[in-house]
């Protein structure tokens, strides 16, 4: 038997918010791991092929954590939340659901998303909700391996050969503006910032905004206008692209719903 | 060879929590991560703490993650339960996050038996992390310090690829987290 610590005791709004929010980190981490794993053996060199899979493998990793502090909050099992669940139940956001694309647009896609974790996660692990503050501090010191890689990667494309610099500037005019997606609060999030469960989401954003500009410069890259922040979050809509990703991840598990393992 | 205890059914030696506690620590020197298996859980520094309730058990054990998607915990955690078992008293593990592990919690021993498997020890860090990665590694095999990094990721999250200059051995870091 393995034992779960409880959760602590909350206000039946905050665990209502704190669960979305949950749900939304968790599923933006697996999507990302996915689309990372569809690389898997088709890797322009075997070294990127593994370093990849390393990076899949961790973002998956993460979306246990947050479906994990979710199961202590509501009962819900990570393998259902994930194989089980239809795709208008995701709240996964458009960034992470677009089709892989070329090894720029992966690998912009990752910096971007790593960007955000840079800041998200030192400022979640001083949240008010120890489990949560717990999970991203451990979450934190993993993802410092991630951004080198991304940021690597980023600078090669940048100031590398005429073609991986056009490749590298139409990923980015593609994915900048699904920054502001990542970015935009879940309506329950202004009351956890309030319980200091959150960041402050506008300084978040800020930071993140300001991280991958000032990396994206030094690869002589220029995303433009600020991403514009919607009001509404567009992560109830289930995407064309979250469609067909999951059809993909939960053909087994849904091949035999019995099954318990496979 | 245990020597029966009068007065105690079946001759099992009278125990207190702590001594239960003592020989759980030793039978948890038995569990390897199968992903290492040159060193014990112990020495590797994710067994956190060892409780036992009573003389009779049960015993909890806190352990913690290397890498959080470390696919080996499973595995681990039934090991552990197995080892504790062996002394006849009923097993929980409890997974806990906080603090992170960190590589500096690995043993000095640990850290030789690494080298001598042929795998490069993480450096003490105290912290600062991404000095640490970018200091000199050493080549398990020739001791040279002029290595170069091949691959940041290796064949386990917590690896990364190196081959020393001085002998040509392409090996394996086990990075400072």
């Amino acid at each position: 038997m393995t034992v779960q610590p409880a959760a602590p005791t909350l206000a039946e709004g905050v665990r209502v918010a704190l669960i979305a929010r949950l749900t939304a980190m968790g599923d933006d981490e697996l999507l990302l791991g996915h689309r990372d794993s569809e690389w898997t053996g088709h890797g322009p060199l075997l070294e990127e092929d593994i370093a990849l899979a390393n990076l899949a493998q961790d973002e998956i990793g993460h979306a246990v954590l947050w479906y994990g502090l979710r199961q202590a909050l509501d009962g819900s099992v990570p393998d259902d939340l994930a194989f089980r669940r239809d795709p208008e139940d995701f709240r996964s956001c458009l960034l992470v659901e677009l089709p892989r694309g070329d090894w720029a647009f992966t690998m912009l896609r990752q910096f971007l998303f790593d960007c955000y974790e840079a800041e998200a996660l030192p400022r979640l692990a001083r949240s008010s909700y120890a489990p949560l503050a717990e999970a991203a501090a451990k979450a934190l010191r993993e993802e410092l391996f991630h951004l080198r890689h991304a940021g690597l990667w980023v600078q090669r494309l940048g100031l590398g050969t005429e073609e991986s610099r056009s490749r590298a500037v139409a990923a980015l005019e593609r994915l900048w503006p699904e920054l502001g997606g990542l970015l935009t609060p879940l309506p329950g999030d202004l009351l956890l910032a309030a319980e200091r469960a959150l960041p402050d989401w506008d300084t978040l954003t800020a930071a993140t905004v300001g991280r991958a500009r000032q990396a994206l410069a030094a690869a002589s890259l220029d995303p433009g206008h600020d991403p514009e922040v919607p009001e509404a979050s567009g992560r109830e809509v289930a995407s064309p692209h979250r469609v067909e990703l999951l059809a993909t991840m939960q053909s087994v598990a849904r091949s035999d719903p019995e099954a318990v393992a496979w | 060879m245990v020597t029966p205890v009068p007065g105690v059914a079946g001759g099992a030696p009278a125990r207190d929590a702590a001594a239960l506690a003592a020989a759980a620590w030793v039978a948890l020197r038995g569990v390897k991560d199968p992903e290492l298996p040159a060193v014990d859980v112990v020495e590797l520094g994710i067994v956190r703490d060892v409780r036992a309730e009573g003389g009779a058990g049960p015993v909890e054990v806190t352990i913690t993650p290397t890498f959080s998607a470390c696919p080996a915990l499973h595995v681990i955690e039934a090991e552990v339960r197995q080892a504790v078992a062996t002394l006849g008293v009923e097993a929980r593990v409890v997974t806990s996050l906080s603090p992170p592990w960190s590589s500096d919690d690995m043993s000095d021993a640990a850290r030789e038996k690494l080298r001598a498997f042929g795998i490069a020890p993480p450096q003490r860090h105290g912290g600062l992390i991404e000095i640490a990665l970018d200091a000199p590694v050493r080549c398990p095999r020739c001791g040279h310090p002029d290595t170069r990094l091949r691959n940041a990721f290796g064949s386990t999250l917590c690896r990364e690829i190196r081959t020393c200059r001085a002998c040509g051995e392409t090996f394996e870091r086990f990075k400072p987290l």
